[in-house]
């Protein structure tokens, strides 16, 4: 049985070209750190890298940090904060949103704990950013806004630059995590005007445990991992040469197929959105449908819990994920449709479906042919049953 | 050499067969006419659970159900239908989740308490029965457990209160009942006794 992976937004297949790229540098291994040759080498594969990263969101070659992913430079610049705020910063909130990813949603509950001010601002019930409430929440005790480009879970775009404005009027500094965005819509540091931008190369067909903190020249940050003096002393640790020169081609590969990358995932998200609505009756569609990443798909339908959903489409090979209680291994569904104003049963039976690069119209077909009956099955068997 | 990485799947090929094949299931339009239903479970926390039985001889002489509800939701109740059928009510009535999931060969631990809901609505619908036939209910004190050994207050009490919703803390079970106040060693059991309930009735 051949698999349809529709799971993008966990993580993705490595593309062709960076794999072959990583394997073909396999013996690169000097520390780019080090002054012989071999060092040389090293890091003139890393410094390439770099550019491609600056060249991919419009940023200079020095704002680019490299990390271990996008939690750890989420991380970062929440340290960084709190550092400024230890320090005696007259300004000492941070305000972020309800429907951040868990690196930074756990960071502020964290935080919260300690004694920090943190305002979390609401979203509407399409699962975006309320700019008025957002404008309440400014004011010049603000020291840094924090809101995602693109939500993992529901694809809805965050008016970013717009909040960035407001912000900046007061001051404050903003950082977005970019993750889901990158390689889908156009990201640059330019346009949404942010100080600080989160990114992970897996996300873009790039290898794991390797990301970007972009950080604003002259914008305050403290390094979160001490003890070396790579990245001019803010990331401590030996060259991950392999990783970072795959994030590299990652990011090549996702400057040079943006426009055209776009429109093939939202015309296979289409046609899966119209293919479900036409086949399955009473489904909610979730998430901000103007203003969404072009391959997540968002979809609850009601009577029928995920997890069930889940597992028969897996029992046909096709993969996907779910808000619902049993996947978040808790006994709450997911937080980011319950922000938007969910119901909770409607969160228990929601599926994401989320599309890559490598998938095709074929397989999008087979999903619609494949997902009305098991959706009929679980409805059948469940006390939901009309 | 190389290592290749191949996983099972989630659950053992008992829950997949249960959940791919499920038995007993109450069929949309059947004619299935219980003499006894009852449900527990609530949709808030995901899983929800319909039984309705059919007594002859006192003995289950067949069962329906009906789960919203995860993949081990779907096989641990269907595993407790084929359990349950020909059992005469005290012994269905004494039916566990252990014996359920023992016969399903295993379940991932954070699966067990929020998904073996099964026996939990066969003891509901046996209840259903004997209070419709106008029956003494003998099982209902006989399964109860003391939990605060000083106040001598039983699982089958907190339930109560729980499914009321009278009582929804520790401090309001304490309160009514006397519990815990004693030794206190009960508070943890108190404690967890009362989360399941609460996760079990829907008042979480």
């Amino acid at each position: 049985m051949s698999t349809i992976y529709l799971d993008n937004n966990a993580t993705t297949r490595m593309a062709d070209e960076v794999a072959a790229l990583m394997r073909d540098n396999l013996a690169l291994y000097g520390n780019a750190s080090s002054m012989h040759s071999l060092g040389r080498d090293a890091y003139s594969g890393i410094d390439w890298a770099r550019e491609m990263c600056a060249s991919l969101i419009s940023s200079d070659k020095d704002e680019i940090l490299f990390t271990s992913g996008a939690s750890e430079s989420n991380n970062t610049v929440f340290n960084t904060a709190r550092e400024l705020i230890d320090a005696g910063s007259k300004r000492d909130r941070i305000v972020t949103t309800t429907i951040e990813h868990p690196s930074i949603i756990e960071t502020v509950k964290y935080l919260k704990s300690l004694g920090y001010r943190i305002d979390e601002c609401p979203v509407d019930r399409e699962g975006r950013l309320r700019l008025d409430d957002f404008e309440r929440l400014m004011g010049p005790d603000v020291l840094l806004v924090s809101i995602m480009t693109g939500n993992n879970e529901t694809g809805t775009i965050q008016p970013v630059g717009e909040a960035a404005r407001l912000a900046h009027a007061c001051g404050a500094l903003v950082h977005s995590d970019a993750t889901q965005a990158i390689g889908k819509i156009p990201v640059s540091v330019k346009d949404l005007d942010v100080d600080y931008l989160s990114l992970s190369a897996h996300k873009f067909y790039g290898p794991k445990g390797v990301g970007v903190l972009y950080v604003r020249k002259d914008s305050p940050i403290s390094p979160f991992v001490h003890g070396g003096h790579q990245e001019a002393g803010l990331r401590a640790g030996t060259y991950n040469n392999l990783g970072i020169i795959g994030l590299g081609e990652a990011a090549r590969l996702a400057r040079e197929n943006l426009a055209q990358e776009h429109d093939a995932l939202w015309a296979m998200r289409e046609r899966l959105r119209k293919g479900i609505e036409e086949r399955i009756p009473e489904v909610v569609i979730n998430g901000c449908q103007e203003h969404c990443l072009p391959g997540t798909l968002n979809v609850s339908f009601p009577g029928a819990e995920g997890e069930s959903i889940l597992l028969y489409l897996d029992l046909e090979g096709i993969e996907v994920s779910t808000g619902s209680a049993c996947a978040t291994g808790s006994l709450e569904p997911s937080y980011v449709l319950l922000a938007g104003g969910l119901d909770v049963e409607l969160a228990h039976g929601s599926i994401r479906f989320s599309l890559g690069r490598y998938n095709t119209m074929d397989e999008v077909d087979t999903v619609i042919e494949k997902l009305p009956p098991i959706i009929e099955r679980v409805r059948a068997m469940s006390t939901r049953r009309k | 050499m190389s290592t290749s990485f191949m996983a099972q799947w989630v659950y053992t090929d008992t829950v997949k067969d249960h959940f791919m094949n499920p038995r007993n299931l109450w069929k949309e339009g059947e004619d299935f006419q219980p003499d006894g239903v009852g449900e527990v479970g609530s949709l808030a926390c995901g899983d929800q659970m319909r039984v309705g039985i059919k007594v002859k001889d006192g003995k289950i002489s067949d069962l329906r159900w009906l789960t919203y509800g995860c993949a081990s939701a779907i096989a641990s109740t269907s595993m407790m239908s084929t359990l349950a059928i020909g059992m005469s009510l005290e012994e269905a009535y004494h039916l566990t989740p252990q014996m359920i999931m023992e016969a399903l060969g295993g379940l991932p631990e954070h699966k067990f308490h929020c998904s073996v809901l099964g026996d939990k609505a066969l003891r509901a619908a046996i209840d259903d029965y004997l209070e419709k036939t106008g029956q003494d209910n003998p099982f209902k004190a006989r399964v109860a457990r003391i939990i605060c050994e000083c106040k001598g207050i039983t699982d089958v009490q907190i339930e109560e209160l729980v499914k009321s919703g009278k009582c929804l803390t520790f401090d309001q079970l304490s309160a009514e009942t006397g519990c815990s106040t004693v030794c206190g060693k009960c508070r943890g059991e108190i404690i967890s006794t009362l989360e399941e309930l609460k996760h079990i009735y829907g008042k979480d």
